[in-house]
């Protein structure tokens, strides 16, 4: 039992695909019939093939949003395509800044439900989602009453992206209706913040800190054992949200699903808002000070210490082996 | 609107379960139990904080929350009036019970439109239920524009400018009110209440409404309204406590040894 047709929001950066809408194509395919994607942006044309390659056999390019935020005009097109009888069964959306308001100003405008969090998806009319709650301790399925479109709205890293060894996709333009007031936010200026090392959520070993770390100058000792580690740097709510840190380092519900082959949490408790971000890693080294820190209890190597004293001599470690 | 020198924000403020406590779900819904004590989303104290000080800097207006609950709790919305809001409404039905995020939002909306602001603030996602859609829901029933996960904002006149944060940085978005901005954790420092505050808490207006006060069909919201429903509830695949070293000086070789094994140095 499966859908007929799937749509999925296809965001890009640089000219290329995010992963998210790689992982979505990948799991659309066992979940209907047809494939297609959503993309916008102006350059859909040079990685047409690659959604084409993981699945969507026709890409709705929306074409360039000017300085526009992509909530209200994505939204607007695609409940136009519903409104004419052309929309799709269900729509998959990547849980991320723009995907989020999508998914939003979709939900009120075609006064459907939606269903957001998603770690997993089984296929049915309509499918139905697995979500994490209590930090990842529960796993709550849910589906849908009403009639299509259904819209999910799903975590980074639910599903592995795979070829589909599908060719070129048909791309056809959907055009972008009247969005009136809804529309008036306009970026002005675009800032990146670089980061030196490996990508947070693509790094094979990732290190965080939290809170244990005392103060915003002993972040160091994580950027330090991360480069050692070839390893990307992460952090805890607690630290970003006290400035320590920008908020791209946070890993958690808020920030960023990481699945490493090693994660090591420095000072770091384990609230729920942060489990949830990093429980599927292979492995979990954790360094805290309290037994009772609910992290020891999910570590594979747990170690009941201080921070400042272990950190520094880890260090010294692993700089006389290289 | 009022006059340019307004400035009147509406702040939506969830009352949750103590996140200290541990959760759990309603035996008969599966959705969230908050029979218990509810206290204020901390997440919300951050744009109480912003509205606070956007009112302050022009001078003149005021903040109001807007908050639903399904057991007339008002708990929260005290922390927040005695952090220094003018007044609350709180919409309460024993209807709402079970309302999923634009259920909630078609309530918060009619609610807000009482009020008539030139901004309306909330956090980018509540701490419970953390789907994070009931903002742009919001903003979109009421006709507005939207900016989310702000980690700066400040009103020139008529406008917004608000630095949203992105996958690769932020942006400097700016818009014209009226409009919703939803804060990350980072915008402001939320103050603590004062004793001053507190008791000045108690005497302020905080207007309870019911769903049908609002003119909305009870069978949009609550469960009725969802259009969702839990079909399973089951535990996770628990990950077990490992090897658990009490550090003598020496642990820091545990954790190389753990690492060679894994062959990742």
């Amino acid at each position: 039992m499966s859908l007929n047709r799937i749509w999925v929001l296809a965001e890009a950066f640089g000219g290329k695909p995010l992963t998210i809408t790689l992982e979505l194509l990948t799991k659309a395919r066992e979940l209907g019939a047809t494939v297609e994607a959503v993309a916008w942006g102006g350059d859909v044309a040079t990685y047409a093939a690659e959604l084409g390659a993981h699945g969507a056999t026709k890409v709705h390019d929306l074409g360039d949003l000017g300085d526009s935020l992509a909530g209200p005009p994505v939204a607007a097109a695609i409940a136009a395509a519903v409104a004419a009888g052309d929309g799709p069964d269900a729509i998959l959306v990547g849980q991320t800044y723009d995907g989020r308001d999508i998914a939003g100003r979709l939900s009120a405008k075609l006064d459907k439900p939606v269903l957001t969090n998603v770690v997993d998806l089984a296929a049915g009319e309509p499918p139905v989602a697995c979500h994490a709650v209590f930090g990842g301790a529960t796993i709550v399925k849910a589906t849908f009453d009403g009639g299509a479109p259904y819209i999910y709205v799903v975590r980074a890293k639910s599903f592995a992206a795979e070829p589909s060894g599908g060719g070129a996709p048909e791309v056809v333009s959907l055009s972008v209706p009247d969005t009136g007031a809804t529309n008036a936010a306009k970026v002005v200026e675009r800032h990146v913040e670089e980061r030196s090392g490996p990508k947070l959520d693509e790094a094979p070993i990732v290190v965080s800190g939290g809170r244990g770390l005392g103060e915003a100058e002993n972040f160091k000792m994580i950027e330090e054992l991360a480069k050692l580690l070839k390893a990307a740097p992460g952090a805890s709510r607690a630290i970003v949200d006290a400035g320590w840190v920008p908020y791209s380092y946070q890993v958690g519900q808020t920030g960023k699903t990481v699945k490493p082959t090693v994660y090591i949490a420095c000072g770091i408790s384990g609230a729920t808002q942060h489990m949830v971000g990093m429980k599927g890693a292979k492995n979990i080294i954790a360094i805290n000070k309290d037994k009772e820190a609910p992290i020891l209890q999910i570590a594979d190597l747990g170690i009941v210490g201080d921070v400042h004293k272990v950190l520094p001599k880890l260090i010294e470690a692993l700089k006389a082996r290289s | 609107m009022g006059n340019t020198a307004d400035m009147n924000v509406v702040v939506c403020v969830k009352q949750i379960p103590d996140p200290a406590t541990p959760g759990s779900l309603d035996p008969a819904t599966k959705t969230l139990d908050r029979s218990g004590k509810l206290i204020i989303d901390e997440s919300d104290m951050y744009g109480v904080e912003m509205a606070l000080q956007l009112v302050n800097t022009a001078g003149e207006g005021e903040v109001t929350l807007v908050s639903m609950a399904p057991n007339g709790e008002t708990g929260g919305l005290r922390t927040a009036l005695a952090m220094g809001a003018a007044k609350a409404i709180l919409v309460s039905d024993e209807t709402l019970k079970g309302s999923d995020a634009l259920g909630t939002a078609k309530v918060l909306a009619a609610a807000i439109k009482r009020a008539g602001p030139d901004l309306i603030l909330a956090a980018t996602e509540s701490t419970d239920g953390y789907t994070g859609t009931t903002p742009v829901q919001i903003a979109e029933l009421l006709d507005l524009p939207s900016v989310t996960f702000a980690k700066h904002i400040e009103v020139d006149g008529t406008t917004v400018k608000v630095h949203r944060q992105t996958e690769a940085g932020y942006d400097e978005v700016t818009c014209p009110l009226p409009a919703l901005v939803t804060v990350t954790a980072g915008v402001v420092e939320p103050r603590y209440p004062s004793f001053k505050g507190i008791m000045a808490a108690k005497g302020k207006p905080l207007d309870q409404l019911t769903v049908a006060d609002l003119g909305i069909d009870a069978g949009q919201v609550g469960q009725a309204g969802s259009g969702q429903t839990i079909t399973d509830v089951a535990d996770a695949e628990e990950r077990k406590a490992g090897e658990i070293v009490e550090d003598e000086g020496d642990a820091h070789e545990k954790v190389v040894a753990y690492l060679e094994k894994l062959k990742v140095i």
